[in-house]
């Protein structure tokens, strides 16, 4: 027993099955129960067998203390059905789980507040409701009551308070308790910009105190930075595990079909014509890896193979690169003076280096080509190969403050951002 | 001190990391649910102080809500005895086993209500609370249970009517009165096999909610309240015995006002199925326990 790593979630083959049609609500009446049942004991009717889904099927997974790990996949992949079997909201059908520590979870912000009830009431109410003790309660009041910053309404019943005060009051409570492990479900968090982002620094703050995290999220980003680990599922599985910025780039590329490299080894049907084809196309890092995602400040290469058939043009390698929305990026050539003349026949590797601090955050796909000028004025471009959408990859921010968004940790918008330098003065 | 933990974090090869909070005592088993109709007493027991606040929350938002506040609780039960004294007292004259007839009904409305008010707000006690049970593990069964003990507060300050009643008719009480509070128990162990029967049902079946007033409304004409159970035949009697809060009223009334005792025969009945309405109550509930979540 001489290691350092203490396992505190131990998920051993988990699955749940849920009855087709449990999942809506209030959808049967005690009268036609009792109907179809009459009707079964006289055997004009038979039960028609159960529609089932399986929204997790053998869920394995440990996490070490101290750990903090995330947890994607598309809708319907049994996120949340993972998350409210380990806050014991629901049962599994098979398999097991087990938890050492206080578990909390920001579902359960302001989980059960009564509207006719003072702040002070609600906080022991709620409090208590989250597994905290009175006397746990009474003791952490005043600190509660202060972050909460509503202590002057603090005895007026919280159906008077506006929603704002109302989530401030609800999340300072969830604050304070103090939990081993920590669920947090980000679709289900209710809230807006700013309550999302207390939970995100809350994450953080517990995550630094060596507390374990489980984090469910759709914001590759966020994930992607608050995470040390994370678990793809699919379809109720688990389809990859390892480091948060693997797995990520794994689901965004997988999602949209795409890997970090391309092969084209059969030269007859590589893309291209009866001049240049391609042979293969690779994102790597300055090192020359393959990569699937890049912080933001490093540079990427996008290394294009290519065969040159006839060396009666002159041909270019060319990239495009296109982001999550499908808006064009940018366009760029390579420009060296070589590729004025019509090179010998044979195989070429040319290299873009994207610059650090150029891309936005988030998936870009990059359609590899080699092109030639048109003959009339140099005005248009002769797409001798090329592979739309041939490779992808994922880019992000650490989120260390030094890069074109500083202390902001929302999102930009744009297809670039690129860090600017910049001139101030005060006059 | 600080040397022994040192030796401790190498032996654990902490020593170059920081050193992580020490491993919770607290662990968690979840595994797929038991449907053994089975209390967890030690859970519940972990789960007190939550039963409390659920306890102390229904009982401030109900005094909050009415204006008159606590009077109400007062108020309701004695309106009620007054209206129920004229209809059946003394336009129908219903006997009334020698007493005055607002004694006769109050000794008996007391327990009834209690029951009445317990059995429906467990029923609608999960259903209710699905904002509770959609979000937050805690025992299930704590809102049924929360459920029949608030009323008895109530309870308690409607029997100083009673009390108020037995000094203006000049009714004694005897040493039977001690064991009053069995009969509540029966009562309220009658109330929680049925809530939880029927909290259950809130959840599963959307037109329950409509079913209940009128099912209580049958009960309280079966369990001996307006009338005395003594004036039915025997056979009637032993039927109505089969309803547990026959027992529940017979008894309380013999024991704080000094109507003639149950039939020993006729009051084991009504326990045993105050027991079997307990016992498939939780059987039902504990079997539907793990699909709350997934159904509200």
């Amino acid at each position: 027993m001489a290691t350092a790593t203490r396992t505190v979630i131990d998920v051993e083959g988990l699955a749940k099955q849920y009855r087709l049609g449990q999942l809506q609500a209030g959808y049967d009446t005690l009268r036609d129960s009792i109907s179809h049942g009459v009707n079964r004991m006289l055997g004009r009717e038979h039960l028609p067998p159960a529609e089932t889904i399986w929204a997790l099927r053998d869920v394995s997974f440990g996490v070490e203390q101290g750990e903090v790990m995330g947890v994607i996949g598309p809708n319907g992949a049994g996120k949340s059905t993972l998350l409210k079997i380990l806050t014991r909201i629901t049962t599994p059908t098979q398999g097991s789980a087990e938890i050492r520590g206080r578990v909390g979870s920001l579902l359960e912000v302001g989980t059960g507040f009564h509207g006719e009830l003072t702040g002070r009431e609600n906080i022991y109410l709620n409090g208590s409701i989250l597994g905290m003790t009175r006397r746990e309660i009474t003791r952490k009041l005043p600190e509660i009551v202060d972050f909460s910053g509503v202590s002057k309404f603090i005895d007026t019943p919280v159906k008077r308070y506006s929603s704002g005060m109302y989530v401030r009051l609800a999340f300072s409570v969830a604050a304070h308790l103090e939990p081993e492990i920590l669920l947090v479900d980000e679709v289900l968090a209710v809230g807006d910009a700013e309550f999302q982002r207390r939970c995100l620094g809350r994450m953080e703050e517990l995550s630094r105190h060596g507390r374990t995290v489980l984090f469910v999220s759709h914001n590759m980003q966020v994930l992607a930075r608050l995470c040390d680990r994370a678990i793809l599922l699919r379809e109720g599985r688990i389809v990859k595990d390892g480091p948060s910025e693997e797995v990520v780039a794994h689901y965004l590329q997988t999602e949209i079909g795409q890997g970090s490299q391309s092969r084209w080894p059969d030269l007859e049907t590589a893309p291209g014509g009866k001049r240049v084809r391609l042979r293969e196309v690779r994102v790597i890092d300055e090192h020359g890896r393959l990569v699937d995602s890049v912080d933001i400040r490093q540079p990427v290469g996008i290394e294009i193979t290519f065969t040159i058939l006839r060396d009666d043009v002159a041909v270019f390698p060319k990239i495009k690169v296109t982001d999550r929305e499908g808006n064009n990026a940018f366009n760029t050539v390579d420009t060296s003076p070589r590729w004025r003349e019509p090179q010998p026949t044979g195989d070429y590797v040319s290299t873009a280096w994207i610059p650090g601090n150029l891309l936005n955050e988030g998936l870009y796909t990059v359609e590899p080509g080699v092109s030639s000028l048109g003959l009339v004025g140099s005005s248009k471009l002769v797409h001798q190969a090329r592979a739309p959408e041939a490779v992808a990859f994922h880019v992000y921010d650490p989120g260390e403050g030094d890069t074109s968004k500083g202390g902001f940790a929302g999102q930009f918008r744009g297809a670039v951002r690129p860090l600017l330098e910049w001139t101030s003065e005060h006059r | 001190m600080s040397t022994v933990r040192e030796t401790l974090a190498e032996r654990q090869g902490l020593a170059h990391e920081e050193e992580l909070p020490p491993l919770s005592e607290r662990l968690t088993v979840i595994r797929p649910a038991s449907r053994l109709p089975k209390l967890d007493f030690q859970e519940l027991w972990q789960y007190r102080e939550l039963a409390l606040t659920f306890v102390w929350r229904d009982l401030k938002v109900r005094y909050k809500q009415t204006a008159i506040g606590v009077a109400w609780a007062l108020l309701q039960p004695f309106v009620t005895m007054v209206v129920l004294t004229l209809v059946f007292g003394k336009f129908a004259k219903f006997p009334s086993q020698n007493l005055p007839y607002p004694i006769f009904l109050y000794s008996a409305q007391l327990p009834w209500t209690y029951f009445q008010s317990s059995f429906q707000s467990s029923s609608f006690s999960v259903s209710l609370n699905s904002a509770l049970v959609t979000k937050i593990y805690f025992p299930r069964v704590l809102l049924p249970l929360a459920a029949i003990t608030v009323p008895a507060v109530d309870f308690l300050l409607a029997s100083t009517i009673l009390g108020g009643m037995m000094v203006y008719f000049h009714v004694g009480i005897g040493p039977e009165a001690l064991l009053a509070p069995l009969f509540i128990l029966l009562a309220a162990v009658t109330a929680f096999g049925a809530g939880l029967l029927f909290s259950v049902a809130n959840v599963r079946y959307r037109d329950v909610p409509y079913v209940i007033p009128f099912l209580v409304q049958i009960w309280f004409y079966c369990s001996g309240v307006i009338y005395p159970i003594e004036a039915l035949k025997e056979k009637w009697q032993w039927i109505l015995s089969l309803n547990p809060m026959t027992g529940v009223i017979t008894g309380f009334r013999w024991a704080l006002v000094g109507t003639p005792p149950p039939h020993a025969g006729q009051f084991a009945l009504s326990v045993a199925m105050a027991g079997l309405l307990f016992l498939f109550g939780l059987t039902v509930f504990r079997g539907f326990e793990p699909r709350f979540a997934d159904t509200i």
